[in-house]
């Protein structure tokens, strides 16, 4: 029973972190946590980005995340000693 | 002959009261509009950043185009790349060391090849580019638009004029001690810089 909960948790951690990955943009770079935000000067016309804080998970959280979750998957196959 | 002479000396006319006196412009700009961007475009990996935190003043005579002074300063602790641990890294004293490196200079010598076209112009302005310590003469294409009595427009009490530069250009890192063949698949040598900024000259 327990087996069957960690097998599950680690599949679910793979999937959730898969779709917020994918739901964040599914970016292929590194994660950020700044995005710029493209402005317009209205008199010069000079186009200025404007740093905004905010978290945007990139390949690397996606791979640390799903290797999370598969470790944990894997972690239900150990053998244990039966009494 | 006579006609276009004449069609030549009305346009010259129309222009010249908009740059009829020697004019200081500061890049120092409240508004934070003025930036740089940077991009590293390597085999392995895309670096872009941005650059905000620039200084420095701009000194044209307008009856000389040729005769402009002045540098452009940006502070490198302004330099901003979206990754924290990239920006680490960018800062630390294996790649920018802003510790030591505090500024990143140009300062104009020599402009030629200058043609203008109403109020904008464009032209290849010859500077000392100083990055990490290193000096190295570059030569960059710019393009200039003048904005006559716009500084109100942007907010403020100030009457004046508006300069605004443009120009992209790419430079090496390795020119300037900066990981010399070092990292290449994953951080370009080749740098391309586009610069946007205004100038305000206030009228006294």
């Amino acid at each position: 029973m327990l087996r069957a909960g960690i097998r599950y948790f680690g599949l679910a951690l793979v999937v959730a972190v898969t779709l917020f990955w994918l739901a964040a943009g599914g970016d292929r770079g590194w994660t950020k946590t700044s995005v710029a935000v493209q402005k317009t000067d209205e008199v010069t016309g000079i186009e200025y980005p404007v740093i905004e804080n905010r978290f945007v998970p990139g390949i690397d959280a996606l791979a640390l995340g799903s290797l999370a979750g598969l470790a944990i998957f894997a972690l239900s196959f150990i053998p244990t000693k039966k009494p | 002959m006579k006609n276009h002479l004449t069609i030549l000396a009305l346009g010259a006319a129309s222009i010249l009261p908009a740059f009829a006196e020697s004019l200081t412009f500061d890049f120092k700009d409240p508004k934070g509009v003025n930036n740089i961007v940077f991009k590293l475009d390597a085999p392995l990996e895309s670096i872009n950043g941005t650059a905000s935190g620039i200084s420095g003043t701009i000194a044209a005579d307008p009856k000389n185009p040729a005769d402009v002074k002045g540098r452009i300063v940006v502070a490198t602790e302004t330099l901003h790349v979206p990754n924290p641990v990239m920006k680490e890294h960018l800062f630390g004293p294996k790649w920018l060391d802003i510790s030591t490196h505090t500024e990143i200079v140009f300062e104009l010598k020599e402009v030629s090849n200058v043609k203008r076209d109403g109020d904008t112009g464009t032209a290849d302005v010859k500077g000392t580019f100083t990055l990490k310590g290193v000096s190295k003469d570059l030569t960059v294409p710019v393009k200039v638009t003048y904005l006559p009595g716009k500084l109100k427009a942007r907010g403020g009490d100030l009457d004046g004029d508006l300069l605004v530069v443009r120009s992209n250009f790419t430079i090496s890192r390795s020119d300037f001690g900066i990981q010399a063949g070092q990292n290449t698949d994953k951080v370009s040598d080749e740098i391309e810089i586009s610069l946007s900024l205004a100038g305000a000259a206030p009228k006294k």
